[in-house]
């Protein structure tokens, strides 16, 4: 009875969850131009709308590219203050690991106001330059608590081994600490790029008609019409997102099987 | 004497303000020898070693190799090979990717490097496995892999920090005399640290006994069983009887001592005070001799005694004895050797004369 009752309880909550979803993807194929149920029929009229557009795909390339270079950088900073941090011990660590941790938890309208008011007149706004590094801060702390799971699982002994051996502490990082966090590190860049990607607040502030990316493309395109390529669009980040989703849950395997035998 | 290699002059290591971990440290290493660090944990031989390999700094002191200072040089920089209790292999690396690596970081030539690697392999007797990774290989396998990592790079000394902690009891005993060979034929500089007085017993040329951060005797196995220099040695290296007393009689280096169970015995004044201070008597369990009511052949040195227990183990048998007023005593007889009393029965014991040492009580005193 308990055991029929907590069923329920989890498929309510799956679907609670899921909803949103499961109730605009099939939009995405509707034949019809209204956001409207039921569909009147089938068609992929609306991804070739979105792969036809001057509004849609220039979005798209630059979610990719704002992503990919946000995920760079967030990784080349997160994985080495992740090291840091594993290093530190008591209430240094506390402190450092607050202030890595700060955009995490600031809310994005904070950080993006301040962005503009500290872009603006550097030059910063309506630049690529600067919705990557405005994106690089909200994904250096994704990287950090990947990379610092990663490294729990490494045993600091053997960056003792690889100095009696002659390694110097940076040779003993690369050569024998990253490639046992690797598939931390990249699970890491993988949750920053995710970060980047459908992160809209910062792009409203900052980007410019150039720099527009796909959720910000979509806050647009609601707003001036309301045509089912946005959903096209909308299908396209989920896809997108399950896809990353997949390649962390495959990276994590990989590294427990390496870490097991 | 051969040369010294290594010297450690007057090396203290304090943590913050707690007692210092080691205190006061001189100990010379001469090139070629197996020098083991004895001691419960917490003694300060772990940390000894750690200061040599550069992972801790002395406090205050000098570490020298030869000749030179290394107290305050990177570990990287030390060129010092160190065994790992934990083995320590890189599990992303091949067996041979592993032995190769001290060479790799130090820019040996692919071919000189190949071979060295071999080498090293086939001298711990892993040439078959050099494809394999650590994983696959047993405890036993890991750490033999974990010597030659040490070893293939021909460090003047090489380190091993509990090396066989982790390994079971039989396979413990073979590797103890693997490293015996190996250090006999490679002729390399070794300091091993082990709580184990029976493998530290198996592989030394010398053994510096560790207890409260301090050396307190280091001396040849056979000299540290036989004359131990305190009380703490004579009861952790090999088993001991301690029997607490007081000085009855002292000239020179001979002395009686009136045990507390009420027995006057004549012993060796190794470490003791003078008349009327408290002290320990360590006699061996197998220097005892036990026999039944009829004490005439243990001749006029035999006491009077009650046999409590008696424990077959195979090849001796122990015996715990009564002795006095609540004293007790553990004595070893091999097996099959004439006939015992019966437990519960009386008995009577003796040991020959220079079997027993008094040494200072030092727990009582503090």
């Amino acid at each position: 009875m308990a055991r029929g009752l907590a069923w329920v309880a989890a498929v309510l909550v799956a679907l609670f969850l899921v909803a949103p979803i499961v109730a605009i993807l099939p939009l995405s194929f509707s034949a019809g131009s209204f956001l409207f149920y039921p569909l009147p029929g089938l068609s992929l009229r609306w991804y070739q709308d979105f792969f036809g557009s001057d509004f849609w795909l220039p979005a798209l390339w630059n979610s990719l590219l704002i992503g990919s270079a946000s995920a760079g950088l967030a990784t080349l900073l997160g994985t080495p203050a992740a090291f840091g941090l594993w290093r530190m011990r008591g209430a240094a660590r506390a402190v450092a690991m607050g202030i890595v941790l700060a955009p995490m938890v600031v809310p994005v309208i904070v950080v993006a106001v301040a962005l503009l008011l500290t872009f603006g007149p550097i030059g910063l706004v309506a630049s690529y330059s600067g919705l990557i590094i405005a994106h690089t801060t909200l994904g250096v702390p994704f990287v950090v608590v990947t990379v610092l799971a990663a490294l729990e699982g490494f045993d600091p002994v053997q960056l003792r081994a690889a100095s009696a051996c002659g390694a110097g502490p940076v040779s003993a990082f690369f050569r024998v600490c990253l490639p046992q966090i690797a598939p931390g590190v990249a699970a890491g860049a993988i949750f920053a790029f995710a970060t980047s990607l459908d992160e809209v607040v910062i792009a409203l502030f900052i980007a410019g008609p150039a720099q527009r990316t796909l959720p910000r493309q979509m806050f647009a395109g609601l707003n001036d019409s309301i045509s089912l390529t946005t959903t096209a669009a909308a299908a396209m980040l989920v896809g997108l997102s399950v896809l990353l989703l997949l390649v962390v849950a495959w990276l994590q395997r990989r590294g427990r099987t390496q870490a097991g035998g | 004497m051969a040369e010294t290699l290594v010297r450690f002059e007057g090396v203290r290591k304090t943590y913050g303000g707690t007692a210092a971990a080691v205190v006061g440290l001189d100990l010379d290493i001469a090139r070629g020898e197996l020098l083991t660090l004895l001691g419960p944990s917490g003694s300060g031989k772990t940390t000894t070693l750690m200061m040599l390999a550069g992972f801790e700094m002395p406090s205050a002191g000098r570490i020298l190799l030869e000749g030179r200072d290394i107290a305050h040089t990177a570990p990287h920089r030390r060129g010092i090979g160190v065994v790992f209790q934990s083995y320590a292999l890189f599990p992303h690396m091949t067996v041979a990717e592993n032995v190769a690596f001290p060479l790799s970081v130090r820019s040996i030539g692919r071919g000189e490097r190949d071979e060295r690697t071999r080498k090293a392999l086939a001298m711990v007797r892993l040439d078959g496995f050099a494809d394999r990774r650590p994983a696959q290989l047993s405890g036993g396998q890991q750490q033999r892999v974990a010597l030659a990592r040490a070893l293939v790079f021909e460090p003047p000394i090489v380190l091993l920090d509990e090396p066989l902690g982790a390994l079971d009891k039989a396979l413990r005993e073979e590797m103890q005399l693997e490293i015996r060979h190996l250090h006999q034929r490679l002729g390399v500089t070794m300091m091993y640290v082990t709580h184990d007085q029976a493998e530290a017993l198996t592989l030394s040329d010398r053994i510096a006994v560790f207890e409260g951060g301090r050396i307190r005797q280091c001396a040849d196995p056979k000299r540290l069983y036989d004359r131990p220099a305190d009380a703490f040695v004579a009861g952790f290296v090999g088993e001991n009887n301690l029997l607490p007393g007081i000085v009855a009689t002292r000239e020179g280096d001979d002395c009686t001592v009136r045990l507390a169970c009420g027995p006057v015995v004549s012993a060796q004044a190794v470490d003791c005070g003078g008349v009327g201070e408290r002290c320990l008597v360590a006699i061996r369990p197998e220097r005892i001799a036990v026999a039944g009511v009829d004490a005439a052949d243990l001749g006029e040195r035999a006491m009077p005694a009650t046999l409590q227990e008696a424990i077959f183990l195979g090849d001796h048998v122990r015996l715990r004895l009564g002795l006095g007023d609540g004293g007790e005593v553990l004595a070893k007889r091999p097996t099959g050797i004439g006939t015992l009393p019966e437990p519960g029965g009386p008995a009577s014991i003796a040991w020959p004369e220079g079997a027993a040492f008094a040494f200072r009580d030092a727990a009582k005193q503090g």
